[in-house]
């Protein structure tokens, strides 16, 4: 099995990370895992945030969060993006796919992808 | 659902809203039949609560008055020709022992019966929704046994680091990854 001392070392080298890490997040990606979400495939989607952010080193500033029914069990898999002193952004129907291109798009790029949005899907 | 791993997440999301400190997950599978358990320490629910809850339209949410949780749960055991029973005790009667323990026989070699799935991706995505909650999840199977207890690893990373830390959350799913593996 992994051995803990693997663990051991990602807390050294987090120790140093984590004062400033604190109160630093300035934008949530919320993705709704009630009964509705998995079901529709909240779960890969969630993995990929995680995976995303992890990768492009966006942990200091960027937390992504589970939540439960958002009300709009159709549109699941939902994900919301909360930015500091902006609107809220709402995806709707995210696949893995999206969920990577969202991150790429809106939290690096600060331009939200209007076509997955709420909004969009709706006027279809 | 697809995979009974994803109904595992679903009704392990209730113990979560329970309040449970700790949540244990006990997958015990033979040639023939599988058995899932969700065992919390949660604020459990009343005789009159639990006497209804695999009733579709019992639910403590209050965005709407369905909750598909228990029942889809029921279903994927009984269309195996397994149960699904639950035990549950609320903390005014059961001060030292109170929380649910929902527990799943599937009959492994029916036609209708699900398959379990990536319960990796379940157990990290429970971790990383709910740091500081502590899970236990023990897979017993003819051959070996598969075990992740959130306690163990806590007590190495002390307080600083938070469980949902993505190089911890990385560590959980390899850690798992490498016992099934083996």
């Amino acid at each position: 099995m992994k051995s803990l001392e693997e663990l051991a070392k990602i807390r050294e080298r987090m120790q140093s990370k984590v004062v400033l890490r604190e109160g630093t997040n300035t934008t949530r990606i919320v993705v709704g895992m009630a009964t509705c979400g998995i079901a529709a495939g909240a779960r890969p989607v969630l993995n990929a945030l995680v995976e995303e952010v992890a990768n492009r080193n966006l942990n200091d500033h960027v937390a992504v969060t589970q939540t439960g029914c958002i009300g709009m069990c159709r549109y699941e898999p939902i994900v919301e993006v909360f930015e500091n002193d902006k609107e809220r952004v709402t995806y709707v129907k995210v696949t893995p796919e999206m969920a990577r291109e969202i991150v790429e798009k809106h939290i690096v790029g600060g331009k939200p992808v209007v076509e997955y949005t709420i909004g969009a899907v709706d006027a279809k | 659902m697809k995979e009974l791993s994803l109904n595992i997440l679903d009704i392990a999301q209730n113990s979560i809203h329970a309040e449970a400190t700790l949540v244990e997950i006990l997958l015990a599978e033979d040639a023939d039949a599988l058995t899932i358990t969700i065992k919390d320490n949660g604020k459990g629910m009343s005789a009159e609560f639990l006497a209804s809850v695999t009733d579709p339209f019992s639910t403590t949410r209050k965005t709407r008055k369905v909750g598909m949780g228990l029942p889809l749960l029921k279903l994927a055991a009984e269309q195996t020709g397994g149960t699904m029973t639950i035990e549950s005790c609320e903390r005014a009667l059961c001060p030292d022992s109170h929380g649910t323990a929902v527990t799943a026989v599937f009959c492994k070699t029916h036609l209708d019966f699900t398959p379990l799935g990536d319960v990796i991706s379940t157990v990290v995505s429970l971790i990383q929704g709910a740091p500081d909650v502590d899970f236990v999840f023990r897979h017993t199977k003819p051959d070996r046994t598969v075990e992740l207890d959130t306690r163990a690893m806590r007590e190495v990373l002390g307080e600083d680091v938070p469980l949902s830390d993505p190089a911890v959350l990385m560590w959980a799913r390899e850690a798992l990854e490498e016992q099934y593996a083996q």
